[in-house]
């Protein structure tokens, strides 16, 4: 690999010192004079029609400035009461009917929460309940109820633009990949593998929970400061809803308490501005964690997937996935569309069929989770590969490498693969665990097993990012980005990035944080983009700096720009060091002026070939892929159902690491996080009506769930066009988790799990149905 | 109803009226305006408002602030020489002990407790401890080390006995 001064060196966040002293800002932070707070009435019922609303008592308690309803919003002018990413379905508050329980109605907002609270008491609403639709494969069929009449697509990602306005059905959107002969590979297999694997809705649970500011500055423009992963996109939405000019609003994000897709597209944003356009003061609404679980969640799926089997290959592939996107389809479209495509695995399986459904339901809308979708697939795809590589004797580390894409061979979508270190990252695992060892499996009731999981995901393609960096005279730097951070590291990545490109310290960038006034766009913090497309724009707009510089020295030492060379705050001729000057000389002879600027602008914008819409085929359907392998040794106690960790190994190919200590933290935190998903984590509902919807009763991972012996790995399969090689890596620990435990149960015990959490329950009922099969 | 209570906070003797219906966390940050006190569950079980009661970790958003009357209280702001960094913030900037930092300040906090009641905490002692934190960056791993790392600073402050 190329030497480079600052990529590649584990340099310490600079946010470290105000974070670890509680003094950063956060949204919750900010006060304004007059500020109102917010409480909102939710809907009791899963499915009804508004029949009454009595707000007249609410009104008349002191302290409060307004009662608002969906009928209000609906009647101010020049007002979309609906919003959402890729359907406008989502009412700002609901308008007729409510859809799911928890669905805001009506929103107060007063001079404290508490006043708003008591307000909410009075307000008297009437509901006419409609019949719910409350699952997933009930919901596809001819004539369910409708949760939604009509479908509007929203228009606002390129990525999206083949969302149509659909038929009468609760499917909002259908994707479907043929490649070969499927049926004909099924009837010459000489054996086929059926499973269907489920996954449960859960929560994001940032420990900051949605927050969001909202006033009318002197000039009247709407400005705000929210907890969001999308600044831009928030603009847009607010700009299309209330019909405003986009340079009439401002949105600024402080630093995140976490995202993990939580904090993305519009989520407390409309509803707010609403208020403070109504009551011209500014309003603050911070979510309540019981009010976090009632707005986004993370999709159940459940997969139905057959495999054939031909002299030991894995021949055809025939996935169904359906989607419970919940009562809005929010960025459910984009989910199942991504994560659809990769369905059927990393891996050379010649005759391919997938249906992955999206479907509306009368529960809490679903929407991106840290993998975008990946998880799920991958839970059904790598559980029942490990199975199929047991159930026929071969070893599943070396079933996973026979079927692994090498480079430049096809995906299932048609596109060539590159950078694609699936191979290394399994042989990763596989060494870490030591896999090849004869293993002591058991010791009394305790059974002990190894399991490796394999999984690729691919990242959202279009998309785009625009970046501006400014260099100041004495040699600094100011970089414009909308990325939000949010705890992964992306103000370091970006600095580091235009201090090797500037040939400065990284101590001398300063990342701006993201603000609309100036800022420029960028499609969403999410999807492990940021790394690759920002730091590919920021790269490309030091780049420009550095030209311009080089312009000057060049002119100065009467030289090619071409044989100089930026470092150490310096700009010389490369090989000949001495020849050159300081970047405050270099400033000074440009302009003449102390304290001047230059300033670069770049856009990083990969596109992909739109796929064919009814076999999903593209020759490139995406920028890059991030290889996953997660390998484990549990240990499945057969009295308690209880699975331990024992060891644990999350590796990812993050293309160069810019910061090797940062990626190691997203491989093992993100796999961390994914213990609790695939062990306990469930949101239950019950009727549409969520059972466990507070942290007393829904666990999430703690201490306690920290392995006995882990290890993050990096695999560096550098990408031709990524920012010094890199690609992207905060999902990529979350990829394989589940289906790398389930492997080492079955290892351990013998038994195969299909329906995450893998519960202690759920251990003991396989193990006594084992029992009770074997006779 | 109102009432007029006092207590010691962060070192300084504090006189105010509150609502019998506010919790501690209310009263520092509407009113100390101490922003390391954030509210992550409002049921006690996360850990994000973690404060010191009389040297004891509590959750603040689950305790009225009426019964904090008379007693001790420390927050992040309140630890150390407000100058530098305590060497629990040092260990935990330095192992990189933090991501989104929510959870940090109780975390901090927590760390404190621990070292000040338990000299030699075993990995299970620390997991038991720290297990009513919650972190979803899940660094554990990360503050784990920390945990090492500040635990040797104090002890190389103590006198040996």
């Amino acid at each position: 690999m190329a030497n480079f001064a600052v990529v590649g060196q584990s340099v310490f966040r600079k946010d470290a010192s105000q974070k670890v002293t509680g003094q950063v800002l956060h949204v919750g932070n900010i006060e304004m004079p007059g500020m109102l707070h917010v409480a909102v009435l939710r809907s009791p019922y899963a499915h009804a029609r508004i029949t009454r609303i009595d707000k007249t008592k609410a009104e008349a308690v002191k302290g409060v400035a307004v009662v608002l309803t969906g009928a209000d919003i609906a009647k101010m002018p020049g007002v979309d009461p609906h919003f959402g990413p890729a359907f406008r379905d989502q009412p700002i508050l609901a308008v007729e009917k409510v859809c799911y329980i928890g669905d805001p109605v009506v929103a107060v907002a007063a001079q404290d929460r508490r006043r708003a609270e008591d307000a909410l008491e009075l307000v008297e609403v009437e509901y006419e309940p409609l019949s719910p639709v409350l699952d997933v494969l009930e919901a596809i069929k001819p004539g369910s109820t409708l949760v939604h009449e009509q479908h509007r697509p929203a228009k606002a990602f390129a990525d999206l633009a083949h969302v149509k306005s659909g038929q009468q059905s609760n499917i909002c959107y259908h994707f479907k990949l043929r490649t070969g002969d499927v049926d004909k590979a099924f009837a010459e297999a000489d054996r086929v593998f059926e499973d269907t694997f489920s996954s449960p809705p859960a929560q994001h649970m940032p420990m900051e929970p949605h927050v969001t500011l909202v006033y009318l500055d002197e000039g009247q423009r709407i400005n705000i400061w929210t907890a969001s992963q999308t600044p831009s996109y928030v603009r847009t939405e607010i700009a299309n809803t209330f019909g405003v000019p986009m340079n009439r609003i401002r949105v600024r994000i402080p630093y995140l308490g976490g995202g993990y897709g939580a904090k993305l597209y519009a989520k407390l944003e409309p509803l707010v501005t609403a208020l403070a356009l109504v009551t011209k003061k500014p309003v603050r609404y911070a979510l309540t964690r019981e009010e976090e679980f009632l707005t986004i969640t993370k999709h159940k799926v459940i997969t139905k997937i057959k495999s054939a089997i031909k002299n030991g290959v894995i021949t055809a592939r025939k996935c169904e996935v359906f989607w419970d996107t919940g009562a809005y389809a929010e960025i459910g479209p984009r989910v199942v569309h991504k994560s659809g495509y990769t369905s059927a695995g990393p891996y050379r399986i010649p005759n391919v069929w997938i249906d992955s459904y999206c479907v509306y339901t009368n529960h809490v809308p679903a929407g991106a989770f840290r993998g975008f979708g990946v998880p799920q697939v991958i839970w059904a795809y790598d559980s029942q590969t490990d199975t199929i590589a047991r159930a026929i004797g071969a070893d599943p580390v070396e079933f996973r490498l026979k079927h692994a894409l090498n480079e430049g061979e096809t995906f299932a979508t048609g596109t060539p693969v590159k950078s694609f270190g699936i191979k290394q990252a399994v042989r990763e695992a596989a060494d870490a665990i030591e896999w090849s060892k004869p293993r002591q499996k058991h010791s009394g009731t305790k059974l002990r097993g190894k399991g490796i999981a394999a999984g690729v995901k691919a990242v959202l393609t279009p998309s785009i990012s625009g970046a501006i960096v400014i260099m100041n005279a004495d040699g600094t730097v100011n970089v414009l980005s909308s990325t939000v951070e949010m705890g992964q590291g992306s103000e370091t990545m970006m600095g580091q990035i235009v201090a090797e490109e500037l040939g400065v310290s990284f101590d001398q960038v300063h990342v701006v944080q993201p603000d609309t006034d100036i800022t420029p766009y960028d499609t969403i913090t999410a999807g492990s983009r940021s790394t690759y497309h920002m730091g590919n724009a920021v790269r490309m707009a030091a780049g420009k700096v550095k030209a311009e510089l080089f312009q000057v020295v060049s002119k100065k030492l009467e030289v090619n720009p071409d044989d100089l060379a930026a470092a150490g705050g310096r700009i010389f001729v490369r090989g000949t060091e001495e020849r050159g000057m300081t970047i405050s000389e270099a400033f000074l002879a440009k302009f003449g002026s102390l304290g001047t600027t230059l300033t670069g602008e770049a856009i990083c914008q990969p596109e992909a070939i739109p796929m064919d819409p009814e076999t999903g085929q593209s020759e490139k359907c995406t920028e890059y892929w991030f290889p996953s392998a997660t390998s484990a040794e549990v240990e499945v106690d057969t009295e308690t159902g209880r699975v331990k960790i024992l060891q644990f190994f999350s590796v990812g190919d993050t293309g160069t690491a810019i910061n090797p200590k940062h990626c190691e933290q997203q491989l093992l935190g993100s796999a961390i996080t994914h213990l609790g998903l695939t062990l306990f984590e469930e949101m239950i509902f019950d009727e549409g009506q969520l059972v466990n919807g507070s942290l007393l009763d829904y666990q999430i991972a703690s201490f306690k769930d920290l392995p006995e012996s882990f290890q993050p790995i990096i695999v560096e399969v550098p990408h031709e066009t990524g920012p010094f090689g890199a690609k992207g890596v905060g999902e990529t620990g979350t990829l394989t988790v589940s289906s790398a435990v389930a492997n080492a149960i079955e290892d351990a015990a013998g038994v195969r799990i299909r329906d995450l959490p893998i519960t202690p329950e759920k251990v003991l009922r396989a193990l006594s149905q084992r029992q009770a099969n074997r006779g | 109803m109102t009432r007029e209570i006092s207590l010691r906070l962060n070192g300084r003797e504090e006189k105010f009226t509150i609502d019998d219906a506010d919790t501690l966390l209310e009263v520092l940050r509407d009113r100390f305006k101490l922003w390391s006190v954030r509210e992550g569950c409002g049921v006690g079980a996360c850990g994000t408002c973690t404060v010191l009661l009389d040297g004891k970790p509590v959750s603040s958003c689950f305790l009225l602030a009426a019964r904090a009357a008379d007693h001790e209280i420390v927050t992040l702001e309140g630890l150390g020489d407000g100058g530098t960094l305590h060497y629990i913030q040092e260990a935990f900037v330095s192992q990189r002990a933090l991501q989104c930092a929510y959870c940090t300040p109780g975390f901090v906090l927590s760390v404190k407790a621990m070292l000040d009641e338990i000299a030699n905490p075993s990995d299970d002692d620390v997991r038991e401890y720290l297990s009513g934190n919650l972190c979803r960056c899940a660094g554990y791993a990360d503050i784990l080390r920390a945990v090492r790392v500040a635990q040797d600073k104090k002890k190389s402050l103590s006198p040996s006995p």
